[in-house]
């Protein structure tokens, strides 16, 4: 008789997790990630693929990883601020194309517009999975040290850009002693 | 003052919609003939009273009355005249009176296409379909007036969104929203035999063509609004996974389950709990789509802090009708019965593997759907799932539900012989092996997604026919094809049916499986005068001119394309500038064929004479929308058939 109400429980679970939906705004949660080391990649690059990046290469600079893909709704939202934001040249901001097609990603920048000094492809995703990626977009903040300082899931806003990772660059792009 | 006119009518529906909701429930309960008998003639009222209110809408949209905020917010003195009676739900308050007329108009359907059940059934059917029109009437008046004022009034409206200014936009909502709201009859079927304990066959052939319609407008609308996409969004794509198109394919792939359910519970008096628990959910993923399409909960959380009525509203209204309706599930259906047993070779058994399927593959749907939301919800951020995700999962979910569309028509039911399917299947089998070893090369290149999607797509082709053959098989087996041929006059519509809508399927994948496995894109950058390859044919640039159009700015290119060398088309993809949202849209150039698409879409101007184009070649892809249709054709045959044209006692 019990299995009856089996849907009748479902969906009283979606509708609690609709509601809580509703109510809330998207808030961080600290990632366990930040304060350590930025876990090493070796991709090959979207506009050459005979070209190699590693995090060891920005070692000594402040810079973004924006993890983003051409199929990924959530991104064109950000995307005009991320364009914006590299004409600054505060810091470089290096692209992960995540779970994409070379020849979409590359089509999408054109598109949109490339913000990134250099886009890695992580076509099957380890990467990601490397950096704890939930979905798609998420932005770090990594130091000269090349050690992760801060993480946001879902699209960057200009609040965030302004409150949160400017004081952030602010703080740890110092100049080399 | 007709605006008002139209607020008055809405309030006088919900009145009337009350009545109608309380009154024959009561009467049904109670055994009062009078009682149930003012549930007919209250939903005829209660539609024309929301067509006026509707008809009053359109009215002012049509003649630009801009003291309405919401015809000052959706269209233009410039917008053209059948655009401006499109825009009456080109926004949410409009939108939500096109449910509701739509729910009426249903309502209406049921009250004259009844006479053939018994009063308590029609009673109860229409007080619960008056129940849902009682919450959209209140959602409507209490959050969404479309006949708020705008005072003073506006000197022009902002016009309105320029994807929506397409011709295939006129008819895809009204089409989409038919299907949706059409799931609400054998909702209300359901809700009533769970309420009146007679969950028969009888109840199950009186829902199927009510579901069979429902689906076919849902399928028409689904398909438009695909096609829309195409070649309005200038990236080629025909499905993108997205929240909105989703909302649509839930209840679609539900409902395709209830059809195939009910087949069975009208046939053998099987499956009662499924049909029931079906029709329950289709119409539950019907309003769920609203909710997600309305609330704003998937596109922006801070867009919906704007008016948060809305959601509140939409979600309690859910959880009132699902919930209860789930809980009365809960209460009556452990009483039901199990109905006619079967073997695990058997025509039931296929169907119930298609319906944990169809189940299975909309809740992986809506898992990815709503995903973004459980995660927003625990706090865990706003996140997209992508293409990657549904493509992972969708394949590996479809493939034995196709496969199983072959082999079910031939299974008998009851019990089947599992060699005697085997021996009728053999050369199917061998034909469609062979379509996929030899199709994929010579449509230009072997590769295992297109083999094994060319294999199903024959497979359910050359069963459909062997299914055919069989069913003209006489009382001994052994006689000549042209004996067989000639008793092909005596195939009911409803078998046509099938047979037409799986071939539609078996159309549709040979579709999806060639674009996917051979489409080419790309995006150049052009000069005047210039060419560019793409398989046989050439394309040339020759200029990009500027136009007017009635309320927007174009630039139209001219692309010339030879084929081997001798000119084939031209083609003249645009880019408009609307005036008053002045967001830039592409109008893609698409020259059809029936093997394929030559689609050329205009990007940016890199210098006065040079361009970045996307031309594309889609091999096949009119098929999937050609697949579609026959769906849809297919569920036309099937209602048709006599059989549920019968008057009252031939059970």
């Amino acid at each position: 008789m019990k299995r009856f109400v089996i849907p009748l429980v479902v969906f009283g679970a979606l509708v609690v997790f609709l509601a809580i939906g509703l109510t809330r705004d998207p808030r961080e949660v600290p990632s366990p990630l930040v304060g350590k080391p930025a876990p090493a990649f070796s991709l090959s690059t979207l506009a050459d693929p005979t070209r190699v990046l590693t995090p060891a290469d920005l070692r000594g600079k402040v810079w973004l990883l924006n993890v983003w893909a051409s199929w990924c709704v959530a991104c064109r939202q950000e995307h005009p601020l991320l364009v914006e934001f590299a004409r600054t040249h505060r810091v470089p901001i290096i692209g992960l194309d995540y779970k994409d097609k070379r020849d979409d990603a590359l089509a999408w920048l054109m598109r949109f517009g490339n913000p990134y000094a250099a886009s890695v492809v992580d076509a099957d995703g380890r990467t990601g999975i490397e950096y704890g990626v939930y979905g798609v977009p998420e932005t770090f903040l990594i130091d000269q040290e090349g050690i992760i300082r801060y993480k946001r899931i879902g699209p960057l806003t200009a609040e965030a850009l302004r409150d949160e990772v400017m004081p952030l660059i602010r703080r740890y792009d110092v100049p080399a002693s | 003052m007709i605006p008002e006119v139209g607020q008055f009518a809405l309030v006088v529906a919900l009145a009337v919609a009350i009545l109608q909701c309380v009154v024959p429930l009561a009467g049904a309960a109670r055994g009062n003939a009078v009682w149930m008998a003012l549930a007919r003639p209250a939903a005829r009222v209660q539609f024309l009273l929301v067509l006026i209110a509707f008809g009053v809408l359109a009215h002012a949209f049509v003649t630009s009355d801009f003291s309405v905020a919401y015809v000052a917010a959706n269209s233009s003195r410039a917008l053209p005249v059948e655009y401006r009676f499109a825009a009456v739900w080109g926004g949410h308050e409009g939108s939500i009176l096109l449910w509701l007329l739509m729910l009426t108009f249903w309502m209406l359907a049921v009250s004259f296409f009844s006479r053939h059940m018994p009063e308590t059934m029609v009673a109860r059917i229409l007080a619960v379909m008056a129940f849902v029109s009682v919450g959209f009437l209140l959602f409507l008046l209490l959050t969404s007036s479309p006949f708020d004022r705008l005072l003073p009034a506006a000197p022009d409206g902002r016009d309105l969104n320029p994807m929506l200014q397409d011709p295939g936009m006129v008819i895809h909502p009204p089409m989409l929203y038919m299907g949706y709201v059409g799931f609400s009859v054998p909702f209300a079927f359901a809700i009533a035999a769970l309420l009146g304990g007679n969950l028969d066959a009888a109840w199950a052939r009186w829902s199927r063509p009510w579901t069979t319609v429902a689906w076919v407008f849902l399928t028409l609308g689904i398909c438009l609004g695909s096609a829309w996409a195409y070649y309005t969004l200038g990236w080629g794509g025909w499905w993108f996974w997205d929240p909105v198109e989703n909302a649509s394919f839930m209840p679609w792939l539900v409902g395709t389950g209830l059809i195939h359910s009910l087949a069975v519970t009208e046939k053998r008096g099987a499956f009662k709990v499924w049909t029931v628990l079906l029709a329950i959910i289709a119409f539950s993923l019907s309003l769920l789509g609203t909710f997600l399409v309305r609330s704003g909960v998937l596109t922006s959380v801070h867009a919906f802090a704007t008016d948060p009525r809305r959601g509140v509203f939409i979600l309690g209204f859910l959880a009132l009708v699902v919930g209860g309706s789930l809980a009365l599930f809960a209460w009556r259906a452990p009483r039901v019965g199990l109905g006619g047993r079967f073997e695990v070779v058997s025509r039931e058994s296929a169907l119930l593997v298609n319906n944990v399927l169809m189940l299975a593959a909309a809740g992986t749907v809506a898992l990815g759907t709503l995903y973004p939301i459980f995660m927003d919800s625990l706090g865990l951020g706003k996140i997209s799932v992508g293409p990657p995700y549904f493509e992972a999962v969708f394949v590996p979910l479809m493939a034995p539900a196709l496969f199983m569309m072959g082999v079910g028509p031939l299974a008998r039911w009851k019990q089947a012989s599992l060699p005697d399917i085997a021996l009728r299947l053999r050369w199917a089998f061998g034909a469609a092996v062979l379509v996929a070893v030899i199709g994929p090369i010579g449509a230009g290149g072997w590769s295992v997604m297109v083999a094994l999607g060319l294999l199903l797509a024959a497979w359910i082709a050359v069963a459909g026919v062997a299914s055919l053959w069989q069913l003209l098989e006489g009382a001994d087996a052994s006689d000549r094809w042209w004996e067989r041929l000639r008793r092909i006059r005596r195939v009911t519509p409803a078998v046509w049916g099938m047979l037409v809508a799986h071939l539609g399927v078996a159309v549709f994948v040979v579709g999806v499986t060639l674009v996917k496995g051979y489409e080419s894109e790309q995006d150049v950058r052009m000069a005047f005068g210039e060419t560019v390859a793409g398989g046989p044919y050439a394309f040339t640039l020759r200029d990009v001119r500027d136009g007017d159009g009635p309320n927007y700015r174009y630039q139209r290119a001219t692309v010339e394309v030879s084929r081997d060398g001798r000119p084939y088309t031209t083609l003249f993809p645009e880019k408009r500038v609307y005036r008053v949202q002045s967001n830039p849209m592409t109008e893609a150039a698409i020259e059809r064929s029936f093997t394929h698409d030559l689609y050329v879409s205009l990007g940016e101007a890199l210098t006065p004479t040079a361009w970045t184009l996307r031309i594309y070649y889609k091999p096949f892809i009119d098929w999937i929308w050609a697949g579609c249709v026959l769906m849809a054709l297919g569920g036309l045959l099937a209602v048709i058939d006599r059989r549920y044209r019968r008057g009252r006692g031939t059970a």
